[in-house]
């Protein structure tokens, strides 16, 4: 199939100011193609999609030299226009899709109106009938109610619609290419198995190229049919994509698959448990208060966390899967009591510490402790590394400045960095580094448990392996216990004894991690490895049932009242799966048992985080 | 959001009490006011009239509660010098405050909004530099040095302008400016701080990649989140300008609104006049931090739905 091209780079460089960010990069991508840009954080593919629409001046880089042309009717070398003629060129031959749906719209204006404000811009039409086109763009884009959603709000609405609607705008004039950066990053697998089969369908529709900006081999194996691999601004590999993944040729294309976590690539053996566990939960619950208006009646709550039970042993991990809003994050957080369990045991070492005051609560931190999400948030940018790492082991009993020095020195060495490392500061590392900071940090203390909640999202990961490695070999040394939260299920098979699959604020499924993810006997499980990315493009298909089969249940109910809770069936050693509710309602289709206002609410996801306090 | 209005009204209700009270305390611990006002040249005979009349002679609480009994009858007594209703008295010089109040407002808004946002967009030229540093010099200036300066220059060496009263759309240039002065430079400051954390926002990005002109990305993308929050600093700031601002302004212009009128009261120990103009003023700032309050539920999204839910 030879196609002609749309867009043709040839020799792009890219500065940052005196940093080179891309070098000397050509490629052409043909019309209706999807064309797969891929690397890591540092690739430069981010400034390469701005530089295409010449936003990259707006962020404080330049092209500093190359072209740009994009072919057809009329010819135009992008990278010699004026802004205004660029004007003409942004939102109408060629649209871009971000990668934070939750940001990239603007949180105070009617959904129509910025929909409609592209076609007025472009097609220069008057209010009613942008109005009424910015309805058929959220119509194309398989948004429900296309009506109603015209004069609401960002807030109202979840992830997954918001995406939709920023794809909506960027195709509301039919562009001849939408470049999309990294757009289902920020998506539950579900979430992003559906835009990913929409923009596939769109373009069929438009006949429009794409270019497609991803870390993600496996988004890669499923939507591209060429690849280009960047690393730090260099072109390594480019092919067709089924050659790149048959045999990749460059060295760092070969790398990238191999780090890159594939499902099914095995767990390790489920422990012979015979201790006590370090961590017992049993039926815990958290709820939130929302109020609404003056009459005591009228308020509800929020069961983030609606009875779960598990337990895990020494040395074991057990990984925590779910989607956002599924209330794993709020689970991790009662169980170390950083928010109060309205119901329910927590016992650490056989110890219960759901009702312990605040300085007993202090003492029992030093077998618990947390890894969070954000390597760049959870480390306060003031405090030298010496300090940080073993803040909370002087918490627990007074040092001196050289016991501390030590200990740091000691934790560094554990994680794989330098003794030098204790008199820096967090912004002096990169985001693997800080990762490692972090752990130190919980390590600092010899916890029997640490709680990490999606401590590798938002690596890189070549980076992200390299710390489920390292967690691996300190639990060997340790003999530590985690608990493994991530939406990315491949990880978790990777480093999980054990999984537990949340659904709705309960457990859903739990056992070993080979028995849950090879015989998955659960709906809501099986959907969910259904739609998990494989990075094989010969496998390329639409397993994703459709989202209508599966109703949650209402976790938003009158006070005093409580969402049914399931209970657990073994179906093969240590095995078990949710049988009554919410299961039933979910194998049968049958709506949710819940009262209608609660039900009512619960149709829009995007209600339930706006309610959320956290 | 009916009841997010009833909450709003009783927390105003209740912070109006706790002003009353401290009004009335803070007004009688200087002594009695007969002996002030009147002192010298009547006779014992009608100085015990007067405090009778006034019910100075009653205990303090129950002075308290006839005070409080005012709001309900609206009789809030006669002025000691001038013999009339303090209502009266103050009602009619309601007016000249909020016609010097809206004018100092308007040209606040007219004036730092687009400094603020020139400064936000070329922060890194002199242009950016520039704005800041005479808003850095403008917060620095007092407005009653600033006042006196203008005073100086325009009335008293150029014979421009006219300094007493309130007569002439020219009486309002140098009140309004020396007015506006303060709050010029710290709006300006918080535009560009509003206006800089919106630039950077990915929804500004997506703006542009729409195809947008910058003027419209900025004005009609930036501006309407930045507003946002610059609207709940106006608010705070004047509310404050009407308690605190036009006193001394008003005092400098001889202006005849509320600010001239308490520091007279205060001068002669009027008390009663000078007791409802106090309460004047705080009812305003008041009912105008509501008002702030009300708008900035309603022009944020986000907000207002959590109002009406």
């Amino acid at each position: 199939m030879t196609r002609s091209p749309l867009l043709s780079v040839e020799n792009l460089s890219l500065n940052f100011g005196s940093f080179n960010a891309v070098r000397d990069l050509s490629f052409d991508i043909a019309r209706g193609e999807t064309l797969a840009l891929v690397g890591e954080s540092g690739s430069g593919k981010s400034a390469t999609a701005l530089a295409l629409l010449r936003l990259i001046e707006r962020e404080g880089g330049r092209i500093a030299g190359g072209r740009v042309v994009l072919h057809g009717t009329p010819a135009l070398e992008l990278s010699a226009l004026s802004d205004r003629q660029m004007q003409a060129v942004r939102g109408n031959r060629v649209s871009m899709v971000f990668q934070e749906p939750m940001t990239a719209l603007n949180p105070v204006m009617p959904l129509g109106e910025q929909v409609a404000e592209v076609l007025r811009l472009h097609q220069g039409l008057d209010a009613g009938t942008a109005r009424l086109a910015a309805r058929d763009a959220l119509e194309r884009v398989k948004i429900p109610e296309p009506e109603r959603r015209l004069d609401q709000f960002p807030h109202e609405l979840s992830g997954g619609l918001r995406q939709r609607v920023m794809i909506a705008m960027a195709l509301a004039c039919r562009p001849d290419l939408l470049i999309a950066d990294e757009p289902t990053t920020a998506l539950d697998v579900t979430t992003q198995a559906e835009i990913l089969t929409l923009i596939r369908q769109l373009q069929d529709e438009i006949g429009m190229a794409v270019l497609f900006i991803t870390h993600d081999m496996g988004v890669v194996a499923g939507i591209a049919d060429r690849v280009v691999v960047l690393r730090r601004g260099d072109k390594v590999e480019e092919g067709p994509v089924a050659d790149v993944f048959a045999r990749p040729r460059a060295p760092y294309t070969q790398a990238l698959m191999a780090a890159t976590p594939k499902l099914g690539s095995g767990a390790p053996k489920p422990l012979h448990r015979t201790e006590p566990p370090v961590l017992s939960v049993d039926n815990l619950a958290v709820r939130f208060p929302v109020r609404r208006g003056l009459r005591p009646g009228a308020h509800l709550d929020y069961h983030a966390v609606a009875g779960v039970s598990l337990s895990i042993a020494p040395g074991e991990t057990l990984g925590l899967v779910g989607e956002s809003g599924c209330g794993k994050s709020t689970l991790a957080r009662a169980v170390l009591r950083l928010v109060d369990p309205a119901g329910g045991r927590v016992a650490l070492n056989g110890r219960e510490i759901t009702r312990l005051g605040a300085s007993e609560l202090r003492g029992i931190r030093k077998q618990a402790q947390m890894v969070f999400q954000d390597p760049f948030a959870s480390l306060n940018p003031r405090l030298p590394v010496r300090d940080l790492i073993t803040e909370p082991a002087q918490i627990q009993s007074r040092m001196s400045r050289a016991e501390r020095q030590a200990l740091a020195e000691e934790l560094l060495h554990k994680v794989g960095l330098e003794p030098e490392a204790a008199r820096r500061f967090p912004h002096q590392f990169s985001g693997g580094q800080r990762q490692r900071l972090c752990i130190a940090r919980a390590l600092s203390v010899r916890p029997a448990l640490i709680v990490a909640d999606e401590a590798v999202s938002a690596l890189d990961v070549s980076v992200a392996r390299q710390i489920t490695d390292l967690m691996a070999k300190l639990q060997q040394d340790e003999r530590v216990a985690f608990l493994f939260i991530s939406h990315d299920i491949a990880v978790v098979e990777r480093v999980s004894h054990r999984v537990a699959v949340m659904w709705s604020g309960q457990i859903v499924e739990t056992g070993p991690t080979e028995a849950v993810l090879h015989n998955p006997q659960h709906p809501y499980t099986r959907r969910l490895l259904a739609a998990v990315p494989v990075p094989d493009p010969a496998r390329r298909a639409d397993r994703v049932p459709p989202r209508s089969a599966l109703t949650a249940p209402g976790l938003l109910l009158p006070v005093g009242e409580a969402p049914a809770r399931a209970t657990m069936i073994e179906v093969a050693k240590g095995h078990f799966v949710a049988a009554v509710d919410p299961a039933s309602s979910l194998l049968n289709g049958a709506p949710p048992q819940a009262p209608a206002g609660a039900a009512a609410q619960e149709r829009e996801p995007a209600d339930r985080r706006r309610l959320h306090p956290v | 959001m009916l009841s997010y209005a009833l909450r709003t009204l009783t927390r105003m209700a209740l912070t109006f009490f706790v002003i009353v009270t401290i009004v009335f305390f803070a007004t009688r611990l200087s002594g009695n006011a007969v002996d002030f006002v009147v002192g010298e040249g009547i006779t014992s005979e009608d100085r015990e009239l007067l405090i009778a009349y006034y019910e100075l002679d009653k205990p303090l609480f129950s002075q308290y509660l006839a005070f409080l009994r005012a709001f309900t009858d609206g009789q809030f007594g006669l002025s000691f010098i001038e013999r009339r209703p303090v209502s009266q008295i103050v009602l009619e010089r309601i007016w000249p405050s909020a016609q010097l109040l809206l004018s100092a407002v308007a040209l606040t808004l007219l004036v730092s909004i687009p400094l603020g946002i020139a400064a936000a967009i070329w922060r890194k030229s002199w242009v950016g530099s520039a704005v800041m540093m005479v808003a850095f010099l403008g917060y620095a200036v007092p407005n009653f040095v600033l006042a006196i300066v203008m005073v100086l220059v325009f009335s008293y060496w150029l014979n421009w302008l006219p300094v007493v009263g309130n007569g002439t759309p020219l009486h309002f240039i140098m009140p309004t400016i020396a007015m506006a002065g303060v709050l010029i430079a710290a709006l300006t400051r918080f535009t560009r701080n509003a206006m800089l954390d919106v630039l950077g926002q990915d929804f500004m990005r997506t703006a542009r990649a729409k195809g947008l002109p910058e003027g419209r990305v900025i004005v009609k993308h930036g501006l309407r989140n930045a507003g946002i929050t610059i609207l709940s600093v106006i608010g705070l700031q004047v509310a404050g300008l009407a308690a605190a601002g036009s006193v001394v302004i008003e005092a400098i212009f001889a202006w005849p609104g509320i600010g001239d009128l308490l520091v007279n009261s205060a001068l002669r120990r009027d008390y009663p006049v000078l007791q409802f103009g106090v309460l004047t003023v705080a009812l305003a700032v008041i009912v105008i931090n509501a008002a702030v309050d009300l708008a900035y539920a309603w022009a944020d999204p986000r907000l207002r739905h959590t109002v009406q839910a």
